[in-house]
């Protein structure tokens, strides 16, 4: 018999300044020993989710410290899904290109290599537009059985 | 709160920077005073020992990248050493170790210095 994984959800909601990424750090890695997860699993959604927090804080709420971040995970099965929305200026993922990392260094620019970073570490980035003007960015990793 | 710390150390003309803890987009702020510092100061050539690093976000890596090309025009440059394979890993995806050095120890990295 096929034992089904109960669902975890976890919520977490925190004001739009930097030093609330070591929060959300913790609130994630608490929440994947919760599922179950491998270190270094675990260590790699970390980052994604403070890439996706800094792009938010940096450019939806230009380090404004009144916006609000929510964050929401869901564990099922296989399946690690962290929700990221905010209320701040909307953001498009389709302008940003894949850096050629060589060329990247050499032109010495700083900054944009979130999001590289967060494709690189997640199976499924997708950002999204909400109704009240929230963005929303998911990041899902699958888990090996 | 962030437990993060960076200090400067000297040998001979080579500054090293102990970089501690958790390396993000709060705390990098803290890493640009102490390369500022080392500008300021005209010291060009600095190891970056990150033995104690736990943790880097795009925005640690970051700083490395703006001030690479400042020190390499005076003469000097940048060099990691004693990373946590964790940490390394960061660096890698991000093409780093194309452009810079990695020694496994702080002192490969000063002899490195001292040999130029």
């Amino acid at each position: 018999m096929k034992i089904k994984t109960k669902e975890i959800n976890r919520k977490i909601k925190v004001k739009s300044t930097t030093d609330n990424l070591s929060r959300i750090r913790d609130f994630i890695h608490k929440t994947g020993m919760e599922c179950k997860l491998k270190k270094e699993a675990i260590g790699e959604i970390i980052l994604a989710v403070d890439e996706a927090c800094t792009n938010v804080i940096k450019h939806a709420y230009h380090f404004s410290p009144e916006g609000e971040i929510e964050i929401n995970v869901k564990c099922k099965n296989n399946k690690f899904s962290v929700s990221i929305t905010d209320k701040g200026e909307k953001f498009n993922i389709k302008d940003i290109k894949d850096p050629d990392l060589e060329e990247y260094h050499k032109e010495k620019r700083v900054g944009g290599l979130g999001i590289f970073l967060m494709k690189k570490l997640m199976d499924e980035v997708k950002y999204s537009h909400l109704t009240g003007n929230r963005n929303r960015v998911t990041l899902v990793k699958y888990l090996p059985n | 709160m962030t437990e993060f710390n960076v200090q400067t150390r000297s040998d001979g003309s080579v500054s090293i920077l102990d970089v501690k803890g958790y390396l993000d987009a709060h705390t990098a702020p803290e890493l640009e005073d102490a390369f500022n510092k080392l500008i300021d100061d005209g010291k060009y050539k600095v190891v970056v020992n990150l033995k104690d690093l736990n943790y880097i976000s795009s925005a640690g890596l970051g700083v490395f990248m703006a001030y690479i090309e400042t020190m390499r025009e005076n003469g000097g440059d940048i060099k990691f050493s004693n990373l946590k394979k964790e940490v390394y890993n960061i660096f890698d995806l991000l093409g780093f170790p194309m452009l810079y050095e990695f020694y496994n120890d702080e002192n490969e990295a000063i002899k490195k210095f001292n040999e130029q």
